[in-house]
């Protein structure tokens, strides 16, 4: 997917959703889903390895994934990844989808492209790969950052 | 068996004709649970349908008649075990509920602070943590049997850990990860030379190997009914009386009393004491219909046709570069767990799941010897009678194409 930084950093957070949604609409066939979903992985930047310390980690089941998040300027940039490709390019769509927002926005998000683009299986709790837990570590990182700012 | 008599038993069970994202099912997750024979469906139809009614204590027809059957498949299931008495086979929900219930009353009664227990490297977590607890509650010591690099029980090592403390081994008939049909016989034997009792957890043997609990000499067998074709949340714990008479009841209520004052209440006999509450009696039918199935095709012949299934599996997926195989056990049961080089084995499963192939992935409840592996968990295909060749053709084509989009 190829998405330009000045357009992201000027879309809305559910335009960014539609976006996603739009672009896995053209697929019919769960193999090429899944294509696209393996190519997002395959080139989501690694995290740095000094962030997979075992605090950010959140351990599934199935898989693991790792996260991390920073503030600048009022603006949230997430870090992920996970040892699964396919969750890995969940994280991505996630990462894609909320990084550059502030905390506020992603607090009042609802994430529906999930759902929409039929990867919801993968949010169940009983595939138990992490990404359930780390959507809410997300939202977590950000209620964190909207508190200190707060203050 | 030849190619029509699989076709003849896949049409007893209708859920193989299911199409899964418009493909046909190949359900190659048997380990995890087994399909259902029409006769094991219409059973428990029959059951709710004709033949409900609480039984031991009802004076009416239909309650003496559900009793008779209840009691009649004690009977078919110890004799499916070899068990000597019918007295001995108590029903449980599963192989869960049974290791608990030895755990908890036998350690109750033969266990005391610093005693040990053994267990090996590659159980079941339904196998481990029963007896942590124990071990917790009583200040009790786990002692673990270690393994080759194949998947074989180290038996040397098990002699090791054997000592006067020991009270109880808890080991696995066959590993649901590796496959690997452990040589029980000769672990009870050593076992007894000590005068120490063996539990065996018979999960993943029952469906797959001729068992005899007289001949193994085995104190303890259990296993799940889901497993061998039967439905789920009934199994059974096989018992030598001597043990059963001394351990004292798992649960209270209804059933296993003798009589009941505020005072002091006093047990039924076998096998009723360890069967509080009224038991699934729909369930305990249903079980010994599944277990007459089984006899029906032949366990013999089932282990033959499941052991080509094994082979020919194995050799299909060795044409794969970068297929690594855990579990090589000279004495494998038809369960086949493997990597692809260093594609997570969660990615493989959601994949094949897209072109309707069911397959286990993960550390299967054995999270000890995943770690002991060094590996993220398995991608594991286990397979039953009603598997064919040509399904075994069609997963290795699938799996070819997954790992070509993962690599």
């Amino acid at each position: 997917m190829t998405f330009n930084k000045i357009l992201i950093a000027k879309m809305t957070i559910n335009e960014l959703q539609d976006n996603i949604i739009e672009e896995f609409s053209m697929f019919d066939d769960w193999m090429d889903k899944y294509a696209l979903l393996i190519e997002l992985g395959n080139s989501l930047v690694p995290l740095d390895e000094k962030h997979k310390s075992p605090q950010n980690i959140i351990e599934g089941c199935q898989s693991r994934v790792w996260l991390n998040a920073e503030l600048n300027n009022g603006i949230i940039t997430y870090q992920g990844e996970s040892d699964a490709v396919l969750v890995k390019g969940i994280v991505s769509l996630l990462i894609q989808v909320l990084s550059g927002h502030t905390p506020e926005e992603v607090i009042n998000t609802e994430l529906y492209f999930i759902d929409k683009i039929g990867l919801r299986e993968h949010l169940s709790p009983t595939r138990s790969n992490g990404l359930l837990a780390m959507i809410k570590q997300m939202k977590m990182f950000a209620l964190a950052f909207n508190a200190s700012n707060a203050k | 068996m030849n190619t029509e008599e699989i076709q003849h038993i896949r049409a007893d069970f209708p859920i193989l004709e299911e199409k899964i994202y418009n493909k046909d099912l190949i359900y190659f997750d048997n380990g995890a649970t087994t399909q259902k024979p029409c006769c094991v469906v219409e059973k428990i139809e029959n059951g709710y349908y004709h033949l409900n009614a609480n039984i031991h204590r009802g004076v009416h027809f239909l309650s003496q008649k559900a009793t008779e059957e209840h009691e009649a498949a004690r009977t078919t299931v110890a004799d499916f075990l070899g068990a000597k008495k019918r007295e001995e086979i108590i029903f449980t929900r599963g192989t869960t509920e049974a290791i608990n219930l030895v755990a908890t009353s036998f350690g109750e009664v033969f266990c005391e602070k610093g005693d040990e227990i053994v267990i090996s490297v590659m159980e079941h977590h339904s196998n481990i943590v029963p007896w942590q607890m124990l071990c917790e509650r009583k200040g009790l010591v786990l002692r673990v049997i270690q393994m080759n690099d194949k998947g074989e029980l180290d038996i040397q090592n098990f002699k090791t850990l054997l000592n006067p403390k020991t009270r109880i081994v808890s080991v696995t008939h066959v590993s649901n990860v590796l496959g690997t049909v452990n040589p029980v016989a000769e672990i009870i034997k050593i076992a007894h030379e000590q005068n120490i009792p063996v539990l065996v957890d018979g999960a993943q043997a029952v469906p797959h190997v001729k068992v005899n609990v007289t001949e193994l000499d085995a104190d303890f067998y259990v296993f799940s009914g889901h497993k061998i074709y039967g439905p789920t949340g009934i199994g059974a714990l096989y018992g030598k009386e001597k043990w059963l008479n001394q351990m004292p009841p798992y649960q209270g209520g209804g059933e296993m009393i003798q009589t009941v004052t505020f005072e002091k209440t006093t047990y039924n006999e076998l096998p009723f004491k360890f069967e509080a509450g009224t038991p699934d009696y729909i369930g305990s039918t249903a079980l010994a219909e599944a277990l007459r199935y089984v006899e029906k095709i032949g366990i013999s012949n089932i282990a033959a046709y499941e052991h080509e299934l094994l082979v020919y599996g194995t050799q299909r997926l060795m044409e794969i570069d970068g297929m690594r195989i855990i579990g090589t056990a000279t004495e494998k049961s038809s369960v086949i767990s493997f990597l692809v080089d260093e594609i997570h084995p969660y990615d493989i499963g959601i994949l094949l799941d897209k072109l309707g192939i069911a397959v286990r992935t993960g550390h299967h409840c054995a999270q000890p010897l995943i770690d002991s592996l060094g590996i993220p968990g398995t991608v594991r295909a286990s397979f039953a009678f009603y598997n064919t060749k040509e399904e075994i053709d069609n997963f290795v084509a699938a799996l070819k194409r997954v790992v070509t989009m993962l690599s």
